[in-house]
């Protein structure tokens, strides 16, 4: 066990029209070496038409302590959300 | 290594009693846990162990069937027998993606596997004698993995469950093709029907024991299903497979090699299924411990694959690294 092998996350399209979805990781040397053992390990039957791949060390994450601070103050912003506002009777398109 | 490595944090936690109770909390509510958050340390090894055991499996699983690739029958059956262990190759690396997503560099656990202290499922350390073998692998031993498999869906633990998730949608033929080979040999010649036979003999015991242990011996059990790591226990999905299975060898005209198989009205809450005879347990720790011919010439085998595929990996990283210190010149 010499080197270790980077560690790349894999994204990928299913189609045109669709974003790019992360689908796991793998090793490999390289940028071209990661795109080919992709094609290989996560599209083997026609998951998509489009692969990226990136160091994983590149990744920054939120931090998932902080999960509370950081996304439940959109729950308590109800006015945010159509919902809030109330529609007169009788009134359309709105 | 995936998102475990993003912001190099420790997610070791402080395991006081109102974090187990918010952990298992969150387990009841059907909350997925991901790879950044707090865990405790028994939940990360168990799963640590069942996901590197699960990769394992995989990889060595390639080896008995690889055993019959040049030698199939057909260019059809060739090219579905190469696909299948391609496949088993796809998911040895999902799974172990997913493991390494708990903090297990690969490099720790392909030498555990090469110095032989990983377990494997003791289903690859038998050989694969004739042609009819593949039928009866894909047929009951992918049977039987799909059977536990399916409900890893579900596992808690998110990483594990989507790469099972990928793995069960792909395994769908490796079982239907099993079955195709053995419909054909026992519709074949008297030959081809007592290799069906034969192999459906030396076949059957080894695939009951891929669910583990009794319940009642099964260690890890109790503790792995309060975390919903697994969802049933050994024996409900040994019943399950047996229930599922008798009718396709009565469809083959084969005959289970098990004199005390017989229907019992009681089984499954009264709704009726099949009762067995009892499971030789030695050998299935004989064969798990690694005794035995086949178990030193899978090691052998993964072993060699490391050994003589050395030198590719190292051309890949001088390759990588000569070509970053080209790109740093020119900058």
């Amino acid at each position: 066990m010499t080197d270790l092998m980077p560690i790349w996350e894999v994204f990928v399209r299913p189609r045109n029209g669709l974003a790019h979805k992360h689908v796991g990781s793998l090793h490999a040397g390289d940028e071209e070496l990661a795109l080919q053992a992709a094609r290989d390990v996560y599209t083997r039957r026609n998951e998509g038409n489009s692969i990226w791949v990136v160091r994983s060390e590149h990744i920054a994450a939120s931090d998932p302590d902080r999960a509370a601070e950081n996304f439940q103050p959109s729950a308590d912003k109800v006015y945010r959300h159509p919902t809030f506002y109330s529609v007169p009777d009788g009134v359309e398109n709105l | 290594m995936y998102s475990q490595g993003l912001l190099k944090q420790d997610t070791a936690a402080v395991e006081s009693e109102e974090f187990l109770a918010a952990f298992q909390d969150r387990i009841d509510a059907e909350e997925k846990i991901e790879p950044n958050d707090r865990m405790p340390a028994a939940y990360r090894k168990t799963l640590v162990r069942q996901i590197g055991q699960h990769a394992h499996s995989e990889i060595v699983g390639m080896l008995p069937e690889g055993n019959w690739i040049t030698r199939a029958p057909t260019l059809k059956r060739k090219a579905a027998l190469l696909a299948k262990v391609q496949d088993e190759g796809g998911h040895g690396l999902y799974l172990y993606a997913a493991a390494e997503t708990l903090g297990v560099s690969r490099e720790k656990m392909t030498g555990e596997l090469l110095a032989g202290t990983a377990k494997y499922s003791s289903i690859f350390n038998y050989p694969t004698l004739s042609w009819a073998d593949i039928g009866a692998i894909g047929w009951l031993v992918d049977g039987a993995a799909i059977m536990n498999q399916i409900p890893l869906c579900r596992c808690s633990y998110g990483p594990y469950a989507r790469a099972m998730i990928r793995i069960c949608r792909e395994e769908s033929f490796h079982q239907r093709q099993g079955f195709e080979i053995m419909t054909r040999l026992s519709q074949g010649s008297s030959e081809q029907k007592s290799m069906a036979q034969d192999a459906l003999d030396r076949w059957w015991w080894p695939s009951l024991m891929m669910f583990g242990p009794h319940d009642a011996a099964s260690r890890h059990s109790e503790q792995s299903m309060k975390w919903k790591i697994k969802r049933f226990t050994n024996d409900s999905l040994r019943q399950k497979f047996i229930d599922a299975i008798v009718p396709q060898a009565e469809y083959l005209q084969l005959k289970i090699p098990d004199p005390e198989l017989k229907w019992d009205p009681e089984r499954n809450d009264g709704a009726g299924g099949y009762a067995h005879g009892p499971i030789d347990w030695d050998e299935f720790r004989r064969v798990l411990k690694g005794q035995g011919p086949m178990a030193r010439e899978r090691l052998r085998a993964r072993r060699e694959a490391w050994e003589t595929g050395a030198w590719v990996r190292e051309a890949a990283l001088a390759h990588a690294d000569k070509r970053d210190r080209q790109r740093a010149q020119v900058a």
